[in-house]
């Protein structure tokens, strides 16, 4: 009989870490960012049909990059998770910190216990009441739970884009401006992204229930910083 | 826990479904025939088809049995932006009802990321009702009213139901509860083809003045206690609740015409 081949627990996790890396750095990446009305997401997403960026409840958006299939799985799981607890309980009691921890075990009882990490970074935002009371939780393919103030960054070419990021971000700007710097941030210096190629939402405070408001055609055509 | 099933097991976009795969779902309630009488009911809505989409409309009493259970009670909902629905029949399940049905709609369409069409939300509403029989057939029926602007088709429609889950589409106005004979005699006789919204409003708010006049279960304007029926709207801008200013103006002159039709004797 042979024995099984010995791996060191750490470069186990490192050789999974790697694949779930290298896994989300082939897909595009995607940005989320406060302003004056609420949370702007954005992400470079050539495909109409096939979203990264949804709503999960009232005040929660929800936002992937890496695997579609993977992580479309975890968005719905998180609508369940919310719509039962709303009902079970009262729409107020759904929260995303709640909702963010429950993701993070998920993820991390994957990457420890299963043969594949799920090669995802996914994203759970809540609009609060003012701008001190927006969320943003990013959740990466092994479970780290990162509380963000103010904006980040999902995806393979995460580092980059939140120094430009960081350099245009201004606190309370409007729709706009909020905009023209993710925009600008997914982009870098050498390429621009026409509105094909964007998927945009927002979260926005001001909503009486569903805040969720997706913004496409020509309203983010107008929005968009005008071609030179 | 993160809710999650196996592919064979996965309940999709059904949210019900959902609920029994979790162990949420609760079976319909039944009482003996003596007890019926003693729970809460709700009465009269209407709705009717107008030039925009459809206006829809119900009283505010609850009765349990001879009393006057609730004066301020709401029977007319929106189920999701561009559909409403109205109850009939004993208060908690139908409440219980129309909760999980708006619910059915907003979570089909997040799961899927496109709305059911207004066909679909009818049936959806049909099972329900269907689901309910049990409860029904012991005194506790349940039968609403169900009006949308379907926005393929681009115009108002409605749907009405049994309490066996039958669903019949109306053209032009539908009623439910104890003072539907009443109520839909009114809309009958004023009913024409695209009526404005004024008109519509104002015949939906004689026709539930008119069954609150012959049905004790159902409650006329309370100009005393400012309680006014719910009325609505459903067009391409979506559902919209009228103020209880407009009730108001329009009840107190509802009541202006029929004094005057009586040459001021009441």
């Amino acid at each position: 009989m042979t024995a099984p081949f010995y791996v060191a627990p750490e470069q186990m996790m490192k050789d999974r870490a790697d694949y779930a890396r290298k896994g989300i750095a082939r897909g595009r990446s995607l940005v989320a960012v406060t302003y004056a009305d609420g949370i702007l997401l954005c992400a470079e997403n050539p495909s109409r049909m096939l979203r990264k960026i949804s709503e999960i409840y009232d005040r929660i958006g929800f936002a992937g990059v890496g695997k579609y299939n993977e992580f479309d799985q975890l968005r719905i799981a998180g609508v369940r998770h919310a719509d039962l607890k709303g009902f079970a309980f009262s729409r107020e009691d759904v929260d995303a910190r709640s909702l963010a921890n429950q993701y993070a075990q998920m993820l991390g009882q994957v990457f420890t216990h299963e043969m594949k990490p799920l090669e995802v970074e996914i994203l759970v935002a809540e609009v609060g009441s003012s701008a001190e009371h927006d969320q943003l939780f990013h959740i990466h393919y092994d479970g780290t739970l990162v509380d963000e103030a103010n904006f980040t960054v999902l995806g393979g070419d995460a580092e980059a884009i939140r120094e430009r990021l960081a350099d245009a971000f201004v606190a309370g700007a409007p729709l706009a401006d909020a905009l023209a710097g993710a925009v600008g941030a997914l982009e870098g210096p050498d390429r621009r992204l026409p509105e094909p190629e964007l998927e945009v939402a927002v979260l926005e405070r001001q909503a009486p229930r569903r805040s969720f408001r997706r913004i496409t055609g020509d309203e983010l055509a107008a929005l968009l910083p005008p071609e030179e | 826990m993160l809710p999650s099933f196996t592919p064979g097991e996965d309940p999709g976009p059904d949210f019900g479904e959902l609920m029994k795969r979790v162990g949420l779902r609760s079976e319909p309630i039944t009482v003996g025939p003596s007890d019926a009488a003693a729970i809460t009911h709700g009465t009269t809505c209407l709705a009717i088809r107008y030039a925009d989409g459809v206006v829809i409309a119900g009283d505010r009493r609850a009765t349990s049995g001879n009393w006057i259970s609730h004066r301020t009670i709401e029977k007319v909902f929106p189920a999701d932006r561009y559909s409403a629905v109205a109850i009939a029949g004993a208060a908690g399940p139908a409440i219980e009802m129309v909760r999980l049905f708006q619910l059915q709609l907003e979570h089909y369409e997040k799961v899927e990321g496109n709305h059911l069409s207004l066909e679909g939300k009818a049936n959806q509403l049909s099972q329900m009702i269907r689901n309910h029989l049990p409860a029904a057939m012991s005194g506790m029926a349940v039968v609403p009213l169900f009006a949308g602007y379907d926005t393929k088709r681009g115009n108002g429609r409605l749907f009405q139901y049994d309490i066996t889950g039958g669903r019949y589409e109306e053209h032009d106005y539908a009623a439910t509860g104890s003072g539907s004979m009443h109520a839909s005699t009114v809309a009958k006789l004023g009913f024409r083809p695209a009526l404005s919204r004024e008109e519509a409003v104002d015949l939906v708010i004689e026709a539930l003045w008119q069954a609150a006049d012959e049905d004790s279960a159902t409650g006329g304007p309370d100009l005393i206690r400012k309680i006014f029926p719910v009325v609505a709207t459903v067009t391409a801008q979506g559902y919209q609740r009228l103020e209880d200013e407009e009730l108001e103006t329009r009840s107190r002159y509802l009541i202006g015409r029929i004094e005057s039709r009586r040459g001021g004797v009441s």
